[in-house]
């Protein structure tokens, strides 16, 4: 199933080709309309047609998550005609938020995008789609909601949280997809067996769409198994459309990312030179169509990988790995670099371990892993507790080279997530 | 039957995590006849035995906490020098292995708790050796 299956399937050359010329255009337009470029540009000397071939690309200055920050608020935007008719923002945590426009052709496009990669995962006219993710300055929830209406599926703009009222609509208007961040599914389907739910049997679902924060393989089994349906792993960020960059298909062999759309380097963090096909490094994405705010060589922090080998389902675009952490999430710990997504990956795939965990970081160096027990599993054994306890600090130990203090504490008594969830807590004193 | 089911509660060692759990029995007047904690360094388990356990399990879950049932044999002991000797003398020559036991004396009557990984076994071997196990009821009643 194709909702755009001619740029879908488009030959490798064909769409080199395409990708140069709108990567010409966009260099282009950012040197006539962007003083932050134009700066950059005569900095380092770089001629105004600089782009002759696609690995040209290499020749261009990064933009990163600080510039942004540093132009806000209109830094990036291009004044001329196809001027935006919507602004959004980047989540930030500390300081001053990314400002993110968009034209009403990016947002066309955008919701294009969201259309393949829903029609891609299955969808038809008939679904109907639970929007969990947040309506307002970000952009996961909206551009997914554009795309579900151009397939012409129902949505239900029920936005994050509120637990009793998401089950309610799911019951009474028989949603068969939602679509969330793997934390507030794993709440949720927390939620749905304490009220005695069971989604097989009580609901319509079919699957669901998670993204918005990197999960492991076996977070996503998890969902799978708590709900009975396929989960999707979505991949997207604000300063580029928001959801629906890069999609798994049917396979859920990795995201196809849409190269029409989005020219993808992955490169070392530290040295910016591009990997071998299928090496992990960081994703470095640059927009090809973008009217209202192009940018060129946006250093997303997300390390992936490149999957080389062509995919069963025809798409000529290449997919990427499910993200394994962010440059930026990387945590320091004696001197081992540890992603926290390591970490999630052994709990979620220990028997026995519940569906939220909380990483602290106190002292000098201390790590402690604090773990939720599964309140189905728990059988009244200490000895099964100290068990767990001790398999969980060996796994741990194995997989990231320190080994934390593993503490067991009951369902439900960690900060529930019921948005982005937060899983370290650095209170080091360094 | 005489398979006594105890609550067992899982809790975090520390403080106000065990008055947490008697508040709640104690509002809906439920009555502890027998308590046992073990802990290890971060959490513990605290087992009991109520006059009430259905009530008693809904009303802990209902609070969030987390609760399991547990099996138990309640076997009545001589109160006298060597009466929990013969019971341990004879578990362990049928080979079974006790983990957690706990043992009170009421109105002159000394019961020792027993949980085993196989109760069914446990109380077909003391049966055989001619101790008496109560029942729940039995073990209320005292």
């Amino acid at each position: 199933m194709f909702w755009d299956k001619s740029a879908e399937t488009i030959d490798r050359s064909a769409l080199e080709k395409l990708q140069l010329t709108r990567l010409q255009e966009t260099v282009g337009r950012v040197l006539k309309h962007v003083p932050f470029y134009q700066q950059q540009f005569a900095q380092a000397a770089i001629p105004s047609d600089v782009i002759r071939e696609l690995a040209d690309i290499r020749r261009l200055p990064f933009t990163t998550n600080a510039d942004l920050r540093a132009q806000y608020p209109r830094g990036f935007l291009v004044g001329d005609g196809g001027g935006p008719v919507r602004l959004h923002t980047s989540s930030g945590t500390t300081g001053k938020p990314k400002a993110i426009f968009f034209s009403r052709g990016d947002i066309d496009r955008a919701a294009n995008l969201a259309a393949r990669c829903l029609v891609m995962s299955g969808n038809t006219d008939r679904d109907i789609l639970q929007n969990m993710m947040t309506y307002g300055l970000f952009t996961g929830a909206l551009m997914m909601h554009y795309g579900a209406e151009k397939v012409g599926m129902m949505v239900i703009p029920a936005g994050p949280g509120n637990s009793e009222k998401q089950l309610l609509l799911m019951q009474d208007f028989s949603s068969t997809v939602f679509h969330t961040t793997p934390s507030y599914a794993l709440y949720f389907a927390d939620f749905m067996e304490k009220k005695g739910v069971d989604p097989r049997r009580d609901l319509s679902l079919k699957r669901a769409f998670i993204g918005a924060e990197p999960y492991s393989e076996e977070t996503r089994r998890k969902i799978e198994e708590a709900f009975g349906i396929e989960v999707y792993n979505s991949y997207g960020l604000s300063e580029m459309n928001g959801p629906g960059v890069a999609f798994e298909c049917a396979a859920k062999q990795g995201m196809h990312l849409w190269e029409d759309h989005f020219l993808m380097e992955v490169l070392d963090p530290v040295t910016n030179e591009p990997v071998p096909e299928g090496c992990p490094g960081e994703l470095v994405l640059t927009t090809l169509c973008r009217e209202a705010m192009p940018l060129i060589r946006y250093r997303t922090r997300d390390i992936t990988s490149v999957v080389a080998e062509p995919c069963s389902c025809g798409r000529t675009h290449r997919r990427i790995r499910r993200i394994t952490g962010r440059t930026d999430d990387m945590l320091i710990v004696r001197g081992a670099n540890i992603y926290p997504q390591q970490i999630e990956r052994i709990l979620m795939s220990v028997p026995g371990v519940g569906r939220n965990y909380l990483i602290c970081l106190s002292g000098l160096d201390e790590m402690t892993v604090k773990v939720e027990l599964s309140a189905s599993e728990f059988d009244g054994r200490v000895e099964r507790l100290v068990h767990l306890q001790t398999q969980l600090t060996e796994r741990l130990r194995a997989e990231i080279m320190v080994k934390p203090l593993v503490e067991l504490v009951p369902p439900g008594s960690l900060p529930p997530s019921e948005g982005k969830a937060k899983r370290v807590i650095d209170n080091r004193a360094l | 039957m005489s398979v006594i089911r105890l609550i067992a509660v899982f809790s975090e060692n520390k403080v106000g995590q065990l008055s947490k759990l008697t508040g709640i029995l104690a509002e809906n007047g439920i009555n502890i006849r027998c308590v046992t904690i073990a802990t290890s360094e971060k959490f513990g388990v605290v087992k009991l035995l109520v006059d009430q356990p259905e009530i008693a399990w809904r009303k802990l879950q209902e609070q969030n906490l987390t609760v399991s049932w547990t099996d138990a044999l309640a076997v009545e002991v001589e109160d006298k020098p060597g009466g929990l000797h013969r019971i341990a003398e004879a578990l362990a020559r049928h080979g079974i292995n006790l983990e957690n036991s706990s043992g009170f004396v009421a109105c002159r009557r000394a019961i020792l708790l027993v949980e085993t990984s196989n109760p069914q076994e446990a109380r077909r071997v003391l049966e055989e050796e001619r101790f008496r196990l109560l029942t729940s009821s039995e073990l209320m009643a005292i």
